[in-house]
C-alpha cells in the first residue's frame, strides 16, 4: 500500500510540474507582463531596469524554477489588475466556490445514486421511468440555459428566491459563509441545484447501468437461491459492487463541478473563482490566471489520488499484496 | 416418501413472438438422500427446470402448466414471499462457476453467518460457530483462518466448496447443483463429486444434478433424466439408462461420448439432431484449391520433423519491484523439449495452469520465449520474431482457439474474417479470387451456402468453431495448433469437429499439435502424448502405450480420475447403426 502511494504521489507531481510549465508559459507568450505593469510614459531604460530587477531576463529554466519555488508556497505574485497579491485574491473568493461545489457535490450524490438504485430496482415501474425521461432533459440541456429558466421561474415568475449574489455571508476568520444566514441558504438554492442536475442525472444512468448488470451476475442470483431478503440483496451485495466503477466517475465528476462552475457563476452573478477568472481572462490578467490553472489541476489531482485510495479501501482485490492465491 | 415431483411443468418464455417454450411436459420425482441427473446438450432446457423448482426463472419465464410438489405440498403457486422463505432453507442451489457465484467484496465468514444467521437464527456467536463447522464439513483446512478470506484468495475447487457451505447453510433437504463441475480441472472435478456424494448419504438430502456430462452422470448420480428440445426423452436407473438406452437420441448421445478405453477411427455422430449437417460432397485434393497451390519450398528436416522445441521456459512477473530481489515470478513453462513429424498429431495434456496453452503461444509467437528456441521447417522461427522473414514461417502454422465465441471478431462478416488471411499473404490475385477460396474453404469445413454473409453472433457455437477452423486453413498451413478446440462445445458438436479434423488431416497431411484437458478425447485424436505439470513434461509416450502402461505417478493419477463409463462398454456398438437408420 505504501508504495502505491508513493508512486501515485510522483506521477501527481509530475501532472503539477507539467501543468506549472503550460501556466508559466502563459507570462511568457501571453503579452509583456512590463507592458501591463507601467504606464504609457515609463522611459525604455527604466523598463529595462524594471526588467533586469524582476529577474524577466534570466534565462527560460531559471525563471522557471523561481515561479515553481514560489508557487509551492502558494505565491502567485500579484494581480496586474486589482494590484493585491493573487493568493489574497483566491483566498477571498475561494469560500463561494467550494460551498456552491461541495453543496452541488452533494445533491447530485445523495440524490443521483438512490435514484439510480430505485429505477434499477424498479425497473418497470411509472416512477423510474418518469425519472428517466426527466434525466434526458437534464443531461442534454446546457447549464446556463437551466440557469436562466430557474431565474425565469423562481425569480421572475414566482419571485421566491434570490437571483445573484451570496446573500448575507458571516466570516469565520478568512472563510465567508453563506450557510449561517437565511438569505445565504436562499441564495445557494437555485445556483446549487443548477450545477448539480448534470452531475446528477448523470450519476443516476451510470448507477442504474452498473446496477441492472450487477443484478444480473451469478453471486446475486446465488445470493437469491440461499433465501436472502430482496433488501439484503439490493443494498447488502449489488450497491457495493455497483458503487466501484462509479467511485472513479464520481471523482473525476467532482473536479469538473469545481472547475467549471465558471458559468453558473456567471448566470448567477456569484462572487466566486470562477467569475474571478472570467474577469481575469478579459483583462489578460495572467497571475490569476495561472494561480487558477494550478490550483484546479492541483484539485483534480488530489481527487484522483483519494478515488484511488478509495478504491484500494473498497476492493479487496486490489489490494497490493492481498492478491496472493493459495488454498 | 418423495422428497420433490414435477407434474408435467411446461416453462415458457413470452416474447414479441408469441411464448417460447423452453420446457414441455417434464416429470420426474426426487428421494430423500437421492441424486437423480438431469443431462442434455446446451439449450435442451435442463437448467431451466432447476431454476423453476427454486423459482429464479429469469423473468418474464415463468412456469405455464403443470405442479411442482415439494414434501407433498404444491409449491409452484405459492406467492413470492413464501417462495423466498422455501429458498435456502429449504431447497439450495449451487451454480456452475465458482468464480462468479461469491460476492467478491465480501469476506466468506460475512457471507456465511448472513445466511446461517438468517435461516437458523442462531445470533452472532453460534453463526460464526456454525460457520467453522459448515467449512470443516466441506472440507476446507484452517476454517477459524480461512473464513476471514476473500473469495479471490481461494483456487476454483476451494471456492466451490465455499459456494456448497453457503448452499448447506439453511440446512436444506434438496439442492439442486447446476454443472457445479463444468469450470473444474479433473482431479477437483473428483473431489467435489465425491462431497457431494458423502453429503447426500450422510445428511439424506436430495440432490438435482443438471450437467451435459455423462462421465459425471455414470460417477455419482443414482438415476438419471436425458433432455433434449425441452422434452424429458428417458428417465430410469442410471446403470440401465447409460447400459442399455431405450430412446434412440440417448443411444446416439452416448454413442458419441470420446471412450476412454480403447481408440476408434471415427466418432459416431449424434445422428437424432433435427438440424443435422448433410453428407459432405466428395472432396479431391488434387483438383483443390487447398491442394494446388500449398507451398512445399520450405522442407522439413531429414527425419521428419516439422517442429522442434528445445529447452523451451516461460517467465512472467507476478509482483513488481524496483529492487530486484523483491521481484517475484511465475515460471509457466520449465525446460520444455519435444520434437513433432510431419504428418503426426501430438497432443499436450494437463490441469488447468500447467503451461499447455503457453506453449502453443510461444510456438505461434504470441509470446515470446523467455529462453529456449523454438525451431519451425528447420528454421529457429523464436530467434526471427517480430521480422518480416518470419511471416512465411507463420503462414505455415495456424491456430485454433478454445473460445468459439470471443476468437471470431464480431464486427466481421465471415467473407472477411475468413478472406483476411488470405488477403494478409497475398495468397490470391484478386479479392474476386479471395472470395471463391472463402466459399470453397467454407464448404468444406460443412458449412452452408449463405453463410459468408452473415456475422458470427448468428451461428451456434459448434459452427462458429467450423469458421475458426475454415480462417485457420486459409493460409493453406502444414501445421495446426487446436488449444482445446471443443471443450466450449457439446459432445454431439464435439464429435462433429473432432471427425472434421480428422478428414482434414487426412487429406491434407497436416500436422496437428493438440491441447486439451480431456483425456478420452486424447486418446481418439494424437499418436503421440505429451502430459504436463507446474510447467515441465512427465511423460511423454506413444498414446497407446500412455494409455494401458502409464510410467509416471501424475500420468496414472490423471488416469485414475477419468469418469469411469464402465456401463456403457457393456452396450454393443452396433445400436449406433439402428440409430442412424431409425
Amino acid at each position: 500500500m505504501f508504495s502505491f502511494l508513493v508512486k501515485r504521489l510522483l506521477q501527481s507531481i509530475v501532472v503539477l510540474i507539467a501543468v506549472a510549465l503550460i501556466a508559466f508559459s502563459l507570462f511568457k507568450f501571453v503579452g509583456d507582463p512590463i507592458n501591463n505593469m507601467v504606464g504609457q510614459d515609463t522611459t525604455l531604460d527604466e523598463r529595462e531596469a524594471l526588467r533586469e530587477r524582476l529577474g524577466l531576463n534570466d534565462p527560460f529554466p531559471i525563471q522557471f524554477y523561481h515561479f515553481i519555488t514560489d508557487a509551492a508556497v502558494g505565491d502567485f505574485g500579484i494581480s496586474y489588475r486589482h494590484k493585491i497579491p493573487v493568493s489574497d485574491l483566491i483566498a477571498e473568493r475561494a469560500p463561494a466556490t467550494l460551498e456552491l461545489s461541495i453543496i452541488s457535490a452533494l445533491l447530485s450524490v445523495f440524490i443521483g445514486i438512490p435514484m439510480g438504485v430505485y429505477t434499477a430496482i424498479h425497473r418497470k415501474g411509472f416512477i423510474s421511468r418518469s425519472f428517466m425521461t426527466l434525466s434526458l432533459v437534464g443531461i442534454s440541456l446546457p447549464t446556463f440555459l437551466i440557469g436562466i429558466l430557474f431565474i425565469f421561474l423562481f425569480g421572475v415568475i414566482l419571485r421566491w428566491l434570490p437571483t445573484f449574489g451570496r446573500g448575507e455571508v458571516v466570516a469565520i476568520g478568512w472563510w465567508t459563509t453563506g450557510l449561517l444566514t437565511w438569505s445565504g441558504i436562499k441564495s445557494l438554492i437555485l445556483p446549487s441545484i443548477t450545477l448539480a442536475l448534470f452531475q446528477m442525472t448523470l450519476i443516476m444512468r451510470l448507477v442504474r447501468t452498473e446496477m441492472l448488470e450487477v443484478l444480473c451476475t451469478d453471486y446475486v442470483k446465488f445470493a437469491r437461491a440461499r433465501g436472502l431478503k430482496e433488501n439484503a440483496v439490493n443494498f447488502g451485495h449489488a450497491l457495493k459492487n455497483t458503487l466501484i466503477p462509479v467511485i472513479t466517475i464520481i471523482g473525476l465528476q467532482l473536479g469538473l463541478v469545481m472547475a467549471f462552475a465558471i458559468i453558473t457563476e456567471t448566470v448567477f452573478q456569484w462572487p466566486g473563482m470562477g467569475m474571478l477568472f472570467i474577469q481575469s481572462i478579459e483583462e489578460v490578467d495572467v497571475p490569476v490566471m495561472a494561480a487558477y490553472l494550478m490550483m484546479i489541476s492541483l484539485i483534480f489531482v488530489g481527487i484522483n489520488l483519494l478515488v484511488d485510495i478509495l478504491y484500494a479501501y473498497v476492493d479487496p482485490r486490489l489490494t497490493i499484496d492481498g492478491g496472493s492465491k493459495h488454498g | 416418501m418423495t422428497l420433490l415431483a414435477t407434474k408435467n411443468i411446461s416453462i415458457g418464455f413470452p416474447s414479441r413472438h408469441g411464448m417460447f417454450v423452453a420446457v414441455k411436459d417434464v416429470s420426474f420425482s426426487v428421494e430423500p438422500g437421492e441424486i437423480l441427473g438431469i443431462v442434455g446438450e446446451s439449450g435442451a432446457g435442463k437448467s431451466t427446470v432447476g431454476n423453476a423448482i427454486i423459482s429464479l426463472l429469469q423473468p418474464p419465464g415463468k412456469v405455464i402448466s403443470g405442479e411442482v410438489w415439494f414434501n407433498s405440498k404444491r409449491i409452484d403457486n405459492l406467492s413470492v414471499e413464501q417462495k423466498r422463505r422455501l429458498r435456502g432453507k429449504k431447497i439450495g442451489m449451487i451454480f456452475q462457476d465458482p468464480q462468479t457465484s461469491l460476492d467478491p467484496l465480501k469476506t466468506i465468514k460475512q457471507q456465511l453467518v448472513e445466511t446461517i444467521d438468517l435461516h437458523l437464527r442462531l445470533g452472532r456467536k453460534g453463526s460464526e460457530k456454525r460457520a467453522i463447522e459448515l467449512l470443516e464439513q466441506v472440507g476446507i483446512p484452517d476454517p477459524q483462518l480461512r473464513m476471514h478470506h476473500y473469495p479471490h484468495q481461494f483456487s476454483g475447487g476451494m471456492r466451490q466448496r465455499v459456494v456448497i457451505a453457503l448452499a448447506l447453510c439453511g440446512e436444506p433437504e434438496l439442492i439442486i447443483a447446476d454443472e457445479p463441475t463444468t469450470a473444474l480441472d479433473v482431479s477437483v472435478q473428483k473431489q467435489i463429486l465425491d462431497l457431494m456424494r458423502k453429503l447426500c448419504i450422510e445428511k439424506n438430502v436430495g440432490m438435482i444434478l443438471v450437467t451435459h456430462d455423462m462421465g459425471v452422470i455414470a460417477e455419482v448420480t443414482d438415476r438419471v433424466a436425458v433432455m433434449y428440445n425441452s422434452k424429458l426423452m428417458e428417465i430410469g436407473d442410471t446403470k440401465q439408462i447409460l447400459g442399455n438406452p431405450q430412446h434412440p437420441y440417448t443411444q446416439s448421445l452416448i454413442s458419441a461420448i470420446p471412450r476412454p478405453d480403447k481408440r476408434i477411427e471415427r466418432f459416431p455422430l449424434v445422428t437424432y439432431i433435427e438440424d443435422v449437417i448433410e453428407p459432405q460432397d466428395e472432396f479431391d485434393l488434387s483438383s483443390h484449391w487447398l491442394g494446388q497451390s500449398r507451398d512445399f519450398s520450405m522442407q522439413v528436416e531429414e527425419d521428419g520433423t516439422i517442429l522442434q522445441v528445445k529447452d523451451l521456459c516461460m517467465r512472467f512477473q507476478i509482483s513488481n519491484s524496483i529492487f530486484k530481489s523483491k521481484r517475484r515470478y511465475l515460471d509457466a513453462v520449465k525446460m520444455v523439449n519435444f520434437s513433432i513429424k510431419e504428418g503426426e498429431t501430438f497432443g499436450i495434456v494437463g490441469e488447468s495452469g500447467s503451461g499447455k496453452s503457453t506453449i502453443a503461444r510461444m510456438v505461434t509467437g504470441l509470446y515470446q520465449p523467455y529462453s529456449g528456441a523454438v525451431h519451425f521447417l528447420g528454421k529457429e522461427i523464436s530467434a526471427i520474431n517480430h521480422t518480416p522473414e518470419v511471416l512465411a514461417y507463420r503462414r505455415q502454422m495456424q491456430m485454433v482457439f478454445q473460445d468459439p465465441f470471443s476468437s471470431l471478431n464480431a464486427r466481421m462478416r465471415v467473407m472477411d474474417i475468413v478472406a483476411e488471411p488470405i488477403l494478409f499473404h497475398k495468397l490470391a490475385a484478386s479479392k474476386e479470387e479471395a472470395q471463391h477460396i472463402v466459399l470453397d474453404l467454407l464448404k468444406l469445413v460443412g458449412m452452408a451456402d449463405d453463410a459468408y454473409t452473415k456475422y458470427p453472433h448468428q451461428f451456434s457455437g459448434g459452427q462458429r468453431q467450423r469458421i475458426s477452423i475454415a480462417r485457420a486453413l486459409a493460409t493453406r498451413p502444414r501445421f495446426l495448433i487446436c488449444d482445446e478446440p471443443t471443450s466450449a462445445l457439446d459432445v454431439s458438436v464435439q464429435a462433429q469437429i473432432l471427425n472434421l479434423l480428422k478428414d482434414l488431416q487426412q487429406e491434407l497431411n497436416l500436422t496437428m499439435m493438440f491441447i486439451s484437458h480431456d483425456l478420452p478425447v486424447i486418446r481418439q485424436m494424437c499418436d503421440r502424448v505429451a502430459v504436463m505439470q507446474h510447467g515441465q513434461i512427465l511423460e511423454l509416450a506413444e498414446t497407446e502405450q500412455l494409455f494401458s502402461e502409464p510410467q509416471h505417478n501424475y500420468s496414472k493419477h490423471l488416469l485414475s480420475l477419468m469418469p469411469k463409463l464402465d456401463m456403457i462398454t457393456e452396450r454393443p456398438i452396433t445400436v449406433t447403426a439402428q440409430a442412424v437408420q431409425g
